[in-house]
């Protein structure tokens, strides 16, 4: 047992030390834009984490996660439109000109998710299995459309930003310091999401995902809970967004998309449901994936979608669940 | 007048056209255990269901500590000390018995939006979890895997879940079902064992179970209560025996 | 009131166009228990291959022909191959697999066909409009899906209710394990049910492909829609399923059609023709989210 936490320490101890030390190597060698494809996949490993919360250990299938990262990217883009543009957010019954500040987008970017993840989730969460993930696709779709139609904000053709918002003392717009940036937040997001399902209140999620109604007897009120899930999933996707906007300095109606939530889906199944570090790996190898076969023709999705059905049909937990028979050295 | 505990005002069930309750009106009085009995199809799980919450009456009411419960969720219920166990097994085959031992018994522990001490650590569930395992024999069970249980220790998993919160009615739906006769006398000698500290409806088909442990015995056919009283007045009863005892001995 | 005479026909027709999307991914639902998010794909194919075949021959009966057997026999391989490993599988390992079919005819489209889109005529025998009321032109080809939409919902409801495999499909909705215990031989039934499906979204496609532009991705599009009609009208359920499409069908259609003009009366705010844009693009799902909130399991749950 000593044994197995000690190699598992020492494979994550290795993943921490490389990934710190790729900017530096990347720009030894000279190949730069790694740090900014490396930036993309620690914040879509934390989409895939957020999503991994409700779909691996609450059962909750959602299939419009993308919804709340389009929301949090939008938050960062609009407010540091207005101050840009000098017009206020909004008058009434205060006038708020909008912000630059990272800190305070990424906060009302987590405010504005919770509360639409509230909202939707009161009506989702009635429904179950096929149902759910419908009636989260239904969700998503429709805040596809709403920004489509929000003209004032680029509409279809989205919203360029004017630069990345700003901290206190990290240069922002610099890659690598962006880089670390990005991989402190994810870092400090799986600490965090480690404890949550390690606690009482992740417990009973685990219990409403195996089941239901045994809980419901035992005395939980599994719809609050499964909301609370709900809602904590939605802002850490929403803050991966805000991180996403600030890295393309780019916005648009497309990151609602459902291809979006589907690949956040694909993600989390191919790291292994229901563990973090398998949704972080899914992220890694899905979007590594992704661009060593852009790499070597313009056709990879081709390629990429016979990829994903074998590994479905024989890899049953996942990569994670491969690496853990591993790391635990025998099934 | 002796204290009742539950009890029901005309309660009536049907779905889609076909009456599966009708009219009933059972009393638990305070500390007795009581069996419900009849045939298959008599509509015995759907009165413990209406009891516990999962199905609503389509008339009548359903009083618990002279509270009207009628439409009460049943989580609710169950906070309030209304608890059942499941025909079919139902545990959390995936966890281990300490963690569905722990998580039961979180249940009554207020809410459960702790979100960040780590649950294995929580000294008060882990010492309430390993006293329910002694009582039910599942000590030196506590960290398989619920689901590699064998199928009479699950029974008593089953009915340790029902009891972690000490509640006051025990709704047991067929208990027995499946565990063989060693398993039945075993648990029968269990259940003995709690009579007086909980007030028990037994739904059962093993009749020397009911017989051994029953204060009271209602029979339910077609839906409808023919008869209730203590196990001597059951056995003399000319209806119950033409319309179930008759068939089944 | 012309207007919406015409309007209404629109409806029904983008709603047996869904219908005949949904009837077969509702059935796979239902009798296999099968996500099949790929479902558009066949759709896809059917419209290519008869866009292909038209201009190669010019004759659309030949295009129709060859579009439903190609469709079908796409939908044969991939449950062969593919799906039927999957039945007793998760949701969600559906989910991941039906992806990444859709990834593949997606982009094996674009390396056959290229990015542009392919257009297809209108067969010159269905070219013109004929006026259904007095003063009300209307294209024929529409016409036509319209009947070929009501044709098939007759020949699937006599194929259900009164044929032998119509019972077994049945059976197998309401309670897979019976089905097995009558010895019907499972695997041929769900190839079956499932190619069966496949053949209908390539007719879909078919028809399709006179009307819309013709390329890759536009499965995708019109599967969301697809998934709102059977959510909406039940999971499993055919009846479900045709009157779920033409509910879509003509909330959509109208809510385009007369929101922007209904906003514009009642107030005479500049936003008002971008918000009633959004609203009616967001109507069905307006429409199936206020569904599900009262009844969780669709119009006529299945089973």
């Amino acid at each position: 047992m000593i044994f197995t936490m000690n190699r598992k320490f020492i494979f994550l101890l290795i993943a921490l030390i490389v990934l710190m030390a790729l900017p530096f190597v990347a720009e030894a060698i000279g190949e730069s834009y790694v740090i900014s494809s490396m930036t993309r996949v620690l914040i879509f490993a934390m989409a895939a984490v957020s999503l991994d919360l409700i779909v691996g250990y609450g059962a909750m299938v959602s299939f419009g996660h993308a919804a709340f990262v389009g929301l949090g990217a939008y938050v960062a883009a609009i407010l540091s439109f207005h101050v840009n543009e000098a017009i206020p957010v909004f008058n009434f019954p205060f006038s708020y000109d909008g912000s630059n500040n990272l800190l305070l987008i990424l906060l009302v970017a987590m405010l504005v998710a919770a509360l639409v993840a509230a909202v939707t989730g009161l009506i989702s969460l009635r429904t179950h299995g096929i149902h759910f993930i419908m009636i989260t696709l239904a969700f998503a779709q429709m805040l596809y459309y709403l920004f489509i139609s929000l003209d004032t904000y680029g509409g279809e053709d989205g919203l360029l930003m004017q630069g990345r918002n700003q901290l206190p003392v990290i240069d922002t717009s610099d890659d690598r310091s962006f880089y670390f940036l990005c991989l402190f937040i994810l870092a400090v997001y799986i600490v965090l999401a480690l404890r949550l399902v390690n606690s009482q209140f992740g417990r009973v999620i685990q219990g409403c995902k195996l089941n239901e109604k045994r809980m419901q007897a035992l005395g939980f009120n599994t719809y609050w809970y499964r909301l609370t899930a709900y809602i904590i999933a939605a802002t850490g996707a929403a803050v991966a967004g805000v991180l996403l906007a600030n890295k393309t300095e780019y916005v648009d109606p497309g990151l609602f998309s459902w291809h979006l939530s589907g690949e956040l889906l694909v993600m989390v199944i191919l790291g292994g449901l229901g563990s973090i570090y398998g949704a972080v790996i899914g992220a890694i190898v899905y979007l590594l994936l992704e661009q060593i076969l852009s790499a070597y023709t313009e056709h990879w999705m081709f390629y990429l979608g016979p990829i994903l059905i074998f590994v479905v049909i024989f890899a049953r937990n996942g990569l994670y669940g491969l690496l853990q028979k591993r790391l635990n050295g025998h099934a | 007048m002796p204290d009742i505990i539950l009890y029901t005002k005309n309660l009536c069930k049907s779905y889609a056209g076909l009456q599966a309750n009708t009219d009933l009106n059972i009393q638990l009085i305070q500390g007795e255990i009581h069996a419900l009995i009849g045939p298959n199809g008599a509509g015995k799980s759907t009165a413990i269901a209406q009891l516990s919450g999962e199905l609503v009456p389509s008339s009548g009411s359903i009083y618990f500590n002279g509270k009207d419960v009628t439409l009460m969720p049943v989580y609710e219920r169950a906070r309030m000390g209304l608890s059942r166990s499941f025909q079919v097994t139902s545990v959390f085959e995936e966890m281990s018995v300490q963690e569905n031992l722990a998580l039961a018994i979180q249940a009554h522990h207020g809410h459960s939006f702790y979100f960040w001490a780590a649950i294995q650590k929580n000294k008060l569930l882990n010492q309430q979890a390993a006293e329910l395992a002694t009582q039910f024999g599942l000590l030196e069970h506590l960290d398989l895997a619920a689901g590699a249980l064998a199928h009479g220790e699950k029974r008593q998993l089953e009915i340790a879940l029902t009891l972690a919160g000490n509640p006051q009615v025990l709704l047991l739906d067929e208990p027995m079902a499946g565990i063989g006769p060693g398993g039945s006398k075993e648990l029968t000698r269990l259940l003995d064992g709690l009579r007086g500290q909980y007030s028990i409806l037994l739904v059962e088909h093993d009749m020397d179970a009911v017989f051994a442990l029953a204060d009271r015995i209602s029979v339910l056919v077609y839906g409808e209560l023919i008869a209730t009283g203590t196990v001597q007045e059951i056995r003399a009863n000319e209806e119950v025996q033409k319309a179930y005892l008759g068939v089944s001995t | 009131m012309l207007l919406f005479i015409e309007q209404v026909l629109n409806g029904l027709q983008l709603g047996f166009m869904l219908f005949l999307l949904s009837a077969g991914l509702t059935l796979v639902f239902g009798v296999m228990n099968l996500i099949n998010l790929a479902h558009g794909s066949f759709y896809m194919v059917g419209a290519y291959v008869a866009a292909t075949v038209m201009q190669a021959t010019g004759s659309f009966l030949l295009a129709l022909l060859v579009g439903l057997i190609m469709a079908g026999l796409c939908g044969l391989l991939v449950e062969v191959i593919v799906l039927r490993h999957l039945y007793k599988r998760d949701h969600l390992d559906q989910v991941l697999a039906t992806f990444g079919l859709i990834l593949f005819f997606n982009e094996g489209t674009r390396m056959i066909w290229g990015r542009q889109p392919l257009f297809m005529q209108v067969p010159e025998l269905f070219s013109g409009s004929v006026e259904i009321l007095p003063g009300i032109p209307y294209p024929v080809y529409r016409l036509l899906i319209i009947v070929t939409g009501l044709l098939v919902a007759t020949g699937l409801y006599l194929l259900i209710n009164h044929t032998r495999l119509g019972m077994r499909i049945r059976a197998g909705a309401s309670n897979r394990s019976m089905i097995a215990a009558l010895g019907v031989n499972i695997r041929w039934l769900y190839s079956l049910v499932f190619a069966l499906g496949a053949l209908l979204a390539g007719f879909a496609g078919v028809m399709a492909a006179p009307l819309f532009a013709v390329e890759s991705g536009m499965g995708e599009s019109i599967l969301i829609l697809t998934f709102v009609v059977i959510v909406i009208g039940g999971i499993g359920s055919v009846k479900g399923a045709l009157l779920g499409a033409l509910l879509v069908g003509l909330v959509d259609t109208l809510g385009r059609a007369f929101l922007p003009d209904l906003l514009q009366w009642m107030s005479a705010s500049d936003n008002a023709n971008s918000i009633a844009a959004s609203l009616s693009s967001m109507g069905i799902y307006l429409l199936m989210a206020a569904i599900l909130a009262f009844k969780p399991r669709g119009l006529f749950p299945a089973g």
